[in-house]
């Protein structure tokens, strides 16, 4: 699905990024760890196109083709989705209006034809239903004086409404409470396929054990520096990453 | 030696008072005298002066104003709230046949001003030029000399008018001045829901100078929205003054869209305590137009609450002006006040002069206030990228969310939803 080769990148002249390499396959979840500052949102920002990143370095292939040449819209519209870690508030455009411009420009791409206003809310109604929320928050401002944890909520019923292919979650699990955790975990497993594939960026262990990944992968000072199966994050909960800094530097 | 725009007006008003307007009573001729000779003392501004550094009135005055229009001219429908009791001006005068005013509840009266004075002469000279006369400024000054109809609002003591009243100003004629004047009193515990509508015809040069003075007493509640959509080559200069006693509210949102050159001056005095002021602004500029607010909240008493909020969207070689100033007076303890300015330039070659001004006398007080000016935000930008907006389309949505804001605010029904229909069409469909 996903393709990413000795990817550096710098943020206003400091080199985040030293050289990831990272490969998600259809239907795989892959969560990323790492110290705070490690350059994980960072990464997350570079997938999706902002362009205060500068790639300096590398490659990034999705579906064999280059992401680094595609606009952010682009990226969108061809099925890659970024839930914010700080999701951003939009003035006087409510949720409702700011979902069906989104879901139209990507089927506008797609080739398909644009959902009427009505022919909208059936949709977002059916998707509303699937994850078991409401809509109470339709008509308010998009994440205007919305809690932590409503903010979060919005970027998962955006993804559930856009239905990316490749979803990668920043921190969506940081500030919600135990039961929200759970909805919001639930909502992700519900969009699982076999064919679309998540990344999570992630500081807990608790999340894992409701989405369980097929890799985890730890994230420090730029680099991957450690991968295996889901009982890493076990460990990495018990352990801190002081031992993989102490192992890394042995290596060196 | 060729006579300046000011001898121009006095010699007009000269005229103007020997001839019809002179059936006034005795204390509206008083009133006239008065503004005239403060009219004389200080001539129209200069960007000498400091409160007019930004604003230029000279290109106003290039060309001479007649008094008066037509009398018998075509009326255009253009009110904006359809559910709204209706009031029309034309060439500044009260057109009954034109207005709408069946089913007035009892002790809301609504009439013209003219009349008002001469068959209640005691009420309306409590409160006609009072505040108008402290601290006004030329144009003010001139709105008095040549004050002769407008509209008189008044709700008794506990009334509440159900409907929002409307006053339309109708388009005025190429080459004409007009000093509509507009007086509201809302008595204790009285609720009113106002607007007041200028309307223009495009391309039409007039000046229009407007006063609107307006008394919310103890515990009353006011609400005024003023739609300024005056012809883009037309100029409209207005005081606006607003005296709010004890635990009143007065909420107003103001919209411009028109007119070459405006200045508006505003002031709230928070004269009651736990009185509430808020101000809204929304301006659409574009071309070569310049707007210039020059706002000032007064808080005289203790425990009242003001918020400003102005945004401004800015095309073409447009310029903003905007001078807030808030004075919290010593005895005006627990003072609570909000002031923002914003801006988005849509163009390089918009310019925005804002300054706020606080004068702070009390001890015990919390005032905030700030201002930004630039492009839009570019994290927002992004986000809506990332949902597959494209750059243009975000961009657009974003100016107009940042404009309807202001409008979702209004809490008369038929003119949020007019306006909002307005601004989408301006901002978000066309560009
Ligand atoms: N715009 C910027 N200007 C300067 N430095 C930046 C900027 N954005 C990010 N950085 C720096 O890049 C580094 C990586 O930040 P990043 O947000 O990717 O970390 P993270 O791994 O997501 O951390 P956290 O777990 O706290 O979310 C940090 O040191 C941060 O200060
Ligand atoms: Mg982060």
């Amino acid at each position: 699905m996903i393709e990413i080769k000795d990817l550096h990148a710098n943020v206003a002249g400091t080199e985040i990024l030293k050289g990831i390499d990272l490969t998600v396959n259809p239907g795989e979840v892959h969560a990323i760890m790492g110290p705070n500052g490690s350059g994980k949102s960072t990464l997350a920002q570079v997938l999706a196109g902002h362009p205060n990143y500068e790639v300096t370095r590398g490659s990034v292939t999705y579906e064999g083709k280059d992401v680094l040449e595609m606009e952010p819209e682009e990226r969108a519209c061809e099925g890659i989705f970024l839930a914010f870690q700080y999701p951003i508030e939009i003035h006087g455009i409510s949720n409702a209006y700011f979902l069906r411009a989104a879901v139209n420009s990507v089927r506008k791409h797609q080739g398909l034809e644009e959902y009427d206003t009505l022919e909208f809310l059936d949709v977002l109604d059916e998707k509303l239903k699937a994850i078991g929320w409401d809509d109470s928050l339709m008509n308010r401002p998009v994440n205007q004086g919305f809690s932590g944890g409503e903010k979060k909520r919005n970027e998962i019923l955006q993804m559930a409404v856009l239905n990316p292919k490749l979803a990668i979650l920043d921190e969506t699990d940081s500030g919600l409470d135990i039961d929200a955790l759970k909805t919001v975990a639930e909502a992700v497993n519900k969009l699982r396929t076999k064919d679309n594939s998540t990344i999570l960026v992630t500081h807990y262990q608790r999340l894992l054990t409701y989405i369980e990944p097929d890799f985890v992968h730890v994230l420090a000072n730029g680099r991957i520096v450690k991968s295996g199966g889901k009982e890493l994050a076990l460990e990495l909960e018990a352990r801190g990453y002081d031992w993989i800094k102490t192992d890394m530097a042995a290596a060196v | 030696m060729s006579q300046t725009a000011a001898e121009r007006f006095l010699e007009q008003y000269r005229t103007f008072e020997s001839n019809g307007a002179g059936q006034s009573p005795e204390w509206i001729k008083k009133l006239r005298a008065d503004a005239v000779r403060r009219f004389e003392e200080t001539g129209f501004p200069t960007t000498r002066d400091e409160e007019w550094r930004f604003t230029s009135v000279k290109p106003i005055f290039e060309k001479e104003f007649a008094l008066t229009g037509q009398p018998d001219r075509e009326f255009d429908d253009n009110f904006i709230d359809p559910n709204a009791f209706r009031v029309a001006v034309i060439n500044g005068k009260f057109s009954s046949e034109n207005s709408v005013l069946e089913g007035l509840p009892e002790g809301v009266t609504v009439m013209s001003l003219a009349h008002a004075s001469a068959s209640h002469p005691d009420l309306v000279s409590r409160y006609l030029g009072k505040q108008a006369a402290t601290g006004g400024n030329a144009f003010s000054s001139l709105s008095s000399a040549f004050l002769r109809d407008g509209v008189f609002v008044h709700v008794a003591a506990g009334v509440e008018v159900g409907k929002p009243i409307e006053i339309l100003f109708a388009a005025v004629e190429e080459g004409v001045v007009e000093h509509p004047r507009v007086l509201v009193v809302a008595e204790p515990n009285a609720r009113l829901q106002l607007v007041e509508n200028f309307v223009g015809d495009e391309g039409s040069r007039y000046l229009r100078n407007c006063v609107s003075e307006i008394f919310v007493e103890e515990g009353a509640g006011v609400e005024l929205c003023r739609l300024q959509r005056e012809s883009k080559s037309a100029y409209h200069t207005a005081t606006t003054h607003v005296k709010q006693e004890r635990s009143s509210k007065f909420d107003a949102t103001l919209v411009v869209l028109g007119s070459l050159i405006a200045r508006h001056d505003l002031t709230y005095v928070l004269d009651g305590e736990g009185a509430e002021g808020t101000l809204r602004g929304l301006y659409l500029l574009d071309g070569k137009q310049h707007v210039d607010h020059n706002t000032v909240i007064d808080h005289a008493m203790p425990n009242c609450q003001s918020k400003e909020f102005l945004n401004g969207v800015l095309d073409g070689e447009s310029h903003a002006v905007f001078t807030g100033r808030i004075v919290v007076r010593e005895d005006a303890q627990k003072t609570d006040s909000k002031q923002s300015n914003n801006n988005v330039l849509l163009s390089e070659s918009a310019r925005v002069d804002s300054q706020p001004q606080l004068e702070i006398y009390a001890d015990d007080v919390r005032c905030t206030h700030g201002a930004t000016l630039g492009p839009l935000n570019e994290d927002s930008v992004l986000y809506l990228r990332t949902r597959g907006i494209s750059e243009v389309e975000a961009r657009r949505m974003l100016t107009y969310g940042f404009g309807v804001e202001i409008i979702d605010a209004i809490g008369i029904d038929g003119v949020r939803e007019s306006l909002n229909q307005m601004v989408r069409d301006r901002l978000l469909v066309e560009v």
